[in-house]
């Protein structure tokens, strides 16, 4: 009777649990498949750095990073990033408890510390190439534009996908669908933190020395 | 019968979900976890920082100060923010992300090895 039921005549109840059961396989699917994505951006930026560590003395007699790299400046910068990696994740905890006013206002707060992020990085670009090292002086600089400004237009990227969340939550709540995205863009977000670690040690730090 | 049935799937499917909460690479943190990775995360961002900016060590000291420091801020984003684990439901977020970690390594590794030889052959020829 119960097989019969199944085939024939499924009750309402049934059909709830192949749309709840096939919803479940969708986060989980998702997410593996987005962190399968974020490895493949890995190997997109150790491309980037091997072309930097090989081109890292192709200065062409031109003007070199220790002229100009200020870390006090790229310790702020660093800053801003890890805090926002961190308010992401308290974003995470408020969309957990189904709290959409705390999960907006630390989104905010992470969508704020980006911006301040890009900015600095922006200024930074622009007072390089004002002082003479710009994206064509030299092979090192060619290299080093390529693999900050990737980090940069993903942060951009990122913001971007904050705001059309933002539009999605505040139409629909924070579903189960909403929450898998959300999920993802917290990968995300935090996989560009990890990638300005090896950016700030690889680029400025060794830079200086 | 079919009354029982449904009854029976309603609550295997709610321990499904109550036991999926954490699946998929998206396991929950708490507050806790997320300030100590912070802490952690200053500290191993300070050292580096202070070294280069006093010059107190030698340089080659220093480097391998800074990629130990960047290795290890590495792990702890992974651990404290991504919340990753040895689980059996992550297996295949860290197998795929050792794959990757051989290949960056391959990549970058191979990279400046293939051409410290190319510049030194270059100069033999001069």
């Amino acid at each position: 009777m119960a097989i019969s039921d199944m085939t024939i005549a499924p009750e309402a109840g049934y059909d709830g649990f192949a749309k709840e059961e096939h919803h479940h396989d969708y986060a989980g699917d998702t997410l593996l498949g987005f962190w399968i994505y974020i490895m493949s951006d890995c190997i997109l930026f150790a491309t980037l750095f091997a072309t930097y560590a090989v081109l890292g003395t192709g200065f062409a007699g031109g003007i070199t990073p220790k002229d100009l790299f200020d870390l006090n400046f790229v310790a702020v910068e660093t800053a801003l990033l890890l805090f926002s990696s961190f308010t992401f994740g308290m974003a995470m905890l408020g969309a957990q408890a189904k709290d959409e006013s705390r999960l907006f206002k630390w989104l905010g707060v992470t969508f704020l510390l980006g911006l301040a992020f890009l900015c600095m990085e922006m200024y930074e670009f622009y007072h390089f190439s004002s002082e003479g090292a710009g994206p064509t002086t030299s092979a090192y600089w060619s290299a080093f534009y390529a693999l900050v400004a990737t980090h940069g237009l993903h942060v951009f990227a990122g913001m971007c996908w904050m705001i059309i969340l933002v539009i999605h939550i505040k139409r629909d709540g924070i579903t189960e669908e909403n929450h898998t995205r959300l999920a993802c863009l917290s990968l995300f977000w935090h996989f560009l933190d990890i990638i300005w670690i090896c950016v700030f040690s690889m680029v400025y730090l060794m830079g200086v020395m | 019968m079919s009354t029982s049935h449904n009854d029976a799937n309603n609550a295997l499917l709610n321990d499904i979900n109550s036991a999926t909460q954490t699946h998929g690479g998206a396991a929950h943190g708490s507050v806790k976890e997320y300030v100590w990775g912070l802490i952690w995360s200053i500290i191993l961002t300070a050292i580096p920082f202070g070294l280069v900016m006093s010059g107190a060590l030698s340089s080659g000291l220093t480097i391998v100060i800074i990629l130990l420091c960047a290795v290890a801020q590495v792990f702890v984003q992974l651990v404290f923010f991504l919340h990753m684990n040895t689980s059996s439901e992550q297996s295949w977020n860290v197998v795929s992300g050792v794959f990757i970690v051989l290949i960056t390594l391959i990549v970058v590794l191979g990279s400046v090895w293939i051409m410290q030889h190319l510049n030194h052959n270059m100069l033999m020829g001069h």
